[in-house]
């Protein structure tokens, strides 16, 4: 009898706390790693000016965020890599409406090293990061490297090459990079989130890569810029098109966007890799909010958009603090337009 | 024999047998040296912060893994409701009331059970419990991790209830009870302990459980109100912190790597100590 | 339960002996309702399995419609150009079950002996039982404790070690970065060791006394009598035991997932990167875009359930052939 009564508690116990938090709209969405550092931070911030407002966002990648916003299984997605054409008709088809583009934050993939004993900035040129990558550069002191590093002493030791084993918006602006950078990379592996990699070992998420080049020495890996600051990863300069050799920066991300955000597409899908320009970080990119058109419960509805639109304004003034640079003016004042497309 | 030989022999014989002494010593030296590192990792991080506080945004430190123990604890709990059940009753009726060539399918089929990778039961429950309502769920947690416990609560329910003497059973039946008022009043009590601690070691085994998780019950940074929500776990916590590059992130991951194993390792030296107590031995 | 004190209550029906009055009293009774309920119960279980074998397969349709059986022997996995091949996968399984076994036979079957053949009883149970724990510990904690120790202590002093000695061979040559085939190995390796410890301990404990005191009888050494008497004996049920470590290791996530390399390619150096078909289910599943890739996954999900579900049969038969007719003789 006892016994029972325990058992009859604890699941009225269990039960109340189901129905206790009524009040509260939890939203779940799910998505890339780049912007990570700062969207757990938005969402915590705007839980706090809301405490009503749960978003619940899980770093899983960028491919895991178009995944399950297409299988409707998060609110909303969020990527770095815009999604296809295919992939928007693919939505179209699964769930009978449209999916529309947010851009929430500028940021920069950096190529981010560990070589024991050389510290300081190295110099990559586009040809050095493709041949990497492609497996025919494997050794630091190869003349492509040397070459535009005159002055360090780098060891003959093998590159490890890192990259992501999920599906990656990171992925996605590096390897769109590298097929502008390289004919060779551009018709042997292309851009994607999630490519057939000819060399490297496999980290999930910019948190697995930064740990691994972390932990590895002679380790190469490409890596969202706040990851390389937080935890004190070396990065390199990179080449751009205009041939000087940029250190990722706000300033240099900015510049990057400045052609995009005069003539944003009013999808805002958009691509500034090798942007042209002599300032401009040649690895930039948007991030985005992938956000279906119709939501049909009224309250989820009104807090994405009340997240969006604070997002574009006030949230902007917090990207800094991260290293993302803030989205441009005409491009935010053309999404708060958009948030009216959401039904 | 030659001297020679039998020094060979001799010779042998010592060094062979201690290299096994040395294996069985090294074997049990890392279970050890597990605890020893979690202790020493993890102890120190063993703060109020990390039973009380959420996880905090990335590169900040001071949070914690509440939300994290409370998912277990409710994971764990659906578990038992909807896997111990069906694996107590299922013991019985192979111990009690099985037909030959049915039992036989009814083992068989539970040992495969038993022998499929943890992974694949997440696709599985991944396909019957979060694709028909199209989200991720504690529900859905709870049910990988249910189907889990089913084949191990029958194999040590039936194990414990066979080796409850006829004696008890016969004199029972000789008084008048039916076989069932049998099974209820005097077998079942009779193996409880047994039944009772196989129980509670499917439940520490399933406790552990990452890789079923990972697409059912996902995870949160928040707290979970009711069974319809994503929901975190210490053990997808402690792989998601373990892979990233944060340090915070390690301390609290060698944490709660000493919190799960230290729950699990009580429930299994306690219930092999409730057992001996009753003379029973059981078998890995 | 009832006292023993109670008289025989003469009314009371006696065993049931067949014909519809004693069905109905036993219905009455509630025997056939119980054996009914537990029968269904019993049942589920079936239903659940073939349930699972079911989704499995109908959701792997695509892939294996498309790919058939070159879906075994494919090397590709490129998401890109939607064209998947299990190949690299299917290797890293094996390749990691195989070598982890040879690390954990020979010790697995070492402690064994010592356990079952020299130790004190009580010393031998207490510490069986702790070797037992070694089996409950989490897979995610050994894959913490392999992220920590084993892939540094790999990189640092494991690798140049077998490097400078057996560095000749293929399988030892190439970058060591740490993280990989090798390491995935010793990790899985510990995992597996409780099991073959305490099976083939029971299964040695089984063997009788006769032998080994027939060997002893006959001059031989403890050590000869151990291993060429009692051992063979066992032989049926140290293999069951093998398997049975097989099968786990085969099913393995999440503590290969965090030292394998995640690198789908075949590589003859143990120091290489690779992926097992759990670690890419793990990795990858979540963010499966296109229903042929989600379909290609399932699909290896089906291929592990496969090989788990031989191996794990073949033990059974094993283990189930010591206890039946005892061991056959060297």
């Amino acid at each position: 009898m006892k016994n029972s009564l325990v058992l009859v508690s604890l699941l009225l116990g269990f039960t109340l706390l189901a129905v206790a938090q009524g009040g509260t709209i939890l939203l779940n969405a799910a998505g890339a790693t780049f912007p990570y550092p700062m969207y757990s931070k938005w969402f915590n911030v705007y839980h706090q000016l809301h405490p009503n407002i749960q978003i619940n966002y899980q770093s899983i990648g960028s491919g895991g965020g178009i995944r399950q916003v297409m299988a409707g299984t998060v609110d909303f997605g969020a990527s770095d890599g815009p999604m296809s054409d295919d992939q928007i008709a693919e939505f179209k088809k699964a769930r009978g409406m449209g999916i529309l583009h947010f851009p929430t934050v500028l940021g920069a993939a950096v190529p981010s090293y560990n070589i024991p004993g050389v510290s300081g900035t190295l110099n990559f040129s586009q040809k050095a990061l493709a041949g990497i990558y492609l497996g025919t550069i494997t050794k630091w002191n190869d003349p492509e490297i040397t070459k535009q590093n005159p002055g360090v002493n780098l060891p003959s030791a093998d590159i490890v090459v890192v990259h992501r084993s999920d599906g990656s918006g990171t992925t996605y602006i590096w390897t769109d990079f590298l097929s502008k950078a390289s004919e060779e990379w551009k018709n042997k592996v292309g851009k994607g989130t999630s490519v057939n990699w000819p060399v490297g070992l496999g980290g999930k998420g910019n948190e697995g890569v930064s740990g691994l080049v972390k932990q590895t020495p002679d380790a190469i890996g490409y890596i969202e810029l706040i990851y390389a600051l937080q935890n004190n990863i070396d990065f390199g300069t990179v080449q751009n098109a205009a041939g000087k050799y940029i250190k990722a920066s706000l300033a240099g991300v900015t510049a990057a966007a400045a052609g995009a955000a005069k003539n944003m597409p009013d999808d805002f899908r958009v691509s500034i890799t090798n942007a042209p320009g002599p300032t401009a970080y040649p690895i930039s990119s948007f991030t985005w909010l992938l956000i279906p058109e119709n939501i049909p419960d009224a309250t989820k509805r009104d807090a994405i958009k009340g997240f969006l639109k604070w997002m574009m304004t006030e949230g902007q003034k917090d990207t800094e603090s991260l290293s993302y640079a803030p989205l441009p003016k005409p491009v935010v004042a053309k999404e708060l337009k958009a948030i009216s497309l959401i039904k | 024999m030659t001297k020679l030989r039998m020094i060979w022999r001799k010779s042998l014989n010592y060094f062979m047998l201690t290299l096994t002494g040395v294996a069985a010593l090294g074997v049990v030296s890392v279970l050890f040296l597990i605890l020893g590192y979690l202790i020493f990792n993890g102890g120190s991080s063993l703060n109020l912060n990390f039973f009380t506080k959420l996880p905090v945004p990335v590169g900040e430190t001071g949070g914690g893994m509440a939300n994290a123990i409370v998912g277990s604890l409710k994971l764990l709990f659906l578990a038992a409701v909807m896997g111990l059940p069906v694996g107590l009753i299922a013991g019985i009726y192979l111990a009690e009331f099985g037909g030959k060539t049915f039992s036989f399918i009814i083992r068989y089929t539970t040992d495969l059970l038993n022998g499929v990778p943890s992974i694949v039961i997440g696709i599985f429950a991944y396909s019957i419990a979060v694709l028909p309502v199209k989200h991720f769920s504690t529900l859905a947690g709870g049910v990988a991790l249910g189907i889990m416990v089913i084949p191990i609560t029958v194999r040590s329910t039936e194990e414990f209830l066979k080796s409850v003497p006829r004696s008890m059973r016969e004199a029972a039946m000789a008084l008048g009870a039916s076989k069932s008022k049998t099974i209820l009043t005097v077998v079942l009590p009779a193996a409880s302990a047994g039944v009772l601690t196989g129980m509670l070691l499917a439940l520490a085994r399933v406790a552990g459980e990452t890789a079923p998780l990972l697409f059912t019950a996902f995870s949160n940074q928040f707290w979970s109100p009711g069974w319809g929500q994503p929901v975190a776990s210490l053990p997808v916590m402690i792989y998601t912190y373990a892979i990233a590059p944060y340090d915070d992130w390690h301390r609290q991951a060698w944490a709660a790597g000493l919190v799960l194993l230290l729950l699990v390792l009580i429930a299994n030296v306690g219930t092999r100590l409730l057992l001996t107590g009753r003379g029973a031995t059981r078998s890995a | 339960m009832s006292s023993a004190q109670t008289t025989i209550d003469h009314s009371a029906a006696p065993l049931p002996s067949g014909g519809s009055r004693t069905f109905l009293r036993r219905w009455l009774e509630g025997d056939e309702v119980a054996h009914v309920v537990t029968l269904i119960f019993a049942a589920g279980i079936l239903l659940l399995t073939s349930m699972l074998v079911w989704e499995l397969w109908v959701n792997s349709h695509l892939s294996r419609a498309r790919f058939g059986w070159d879906f075994f022997w494919t090397k590709t996995w490129d998401p890109i150009f939607d064209h998947f091949g299990a190949a690299p996968f299917i290797y890293g399984t094996l390749v990691t079950s195989v070598v982890s076994l040879i690390i954990a036979v020979p010790l697995g079957l070492a402690a064994a002996i010592f356990l079952a053949e020299l130790a004190p009883r009580k010393f031998s149970d207490t510490v069986a039982f702790l070797i037992d724990l070694l089996a409950a510990v989490p897979s995610v904690i050994y894959g913490l404790l392999g992220i920590f120790i084993v892939v540094p202590l790999m990189r640092t002093t494991i690798g140049p070690f077998l490097k400078s000695t057996l560095g000749f061979l293929p399988i030892f040559q190439g970058p060591n970065y740490g993280v990989g085939f090798l390491t995935a190995s010793i990790v899985l390796a510990i995992m597996i060791v409780p099991y073959i410890i305490s099976v083939s301990r029971e299964v040695l404990l089984t063997v009788p006394r006769e032998q080994r005191e027939a060997a002893l009888a006959m001059g031989a050494t403890r050590w000869e009598a151990t291993w060429q008497a009692v051992v063979p004996w066992a032989r049926t049920g140290i293999m069951g035991s093998v398997f049975l470590a097989l099968a786990r290791a085969l099913g393995e996530t999440m503590a290969v997932t965090m030292v394998i390399g995640n690198d789908p390619k075949i590589a003859a150096s143990l120091f290489a990167p690779g992926y097992t078909i759990a670690a890419v289910i793990a990795n990858e599943f979540t963010e499966a875009t296109g229903d042929l890739y989600l379909s290609a996954l399932i699909e290896l999900g089906l291929v592990l359930f496969l090989m788990t579900f031989i191996l794990n049969g073949l033990a059974r038969l094993l283990i189930l052939a010591t206890e039946r007719g005892g061991g056959r003789p060297a």
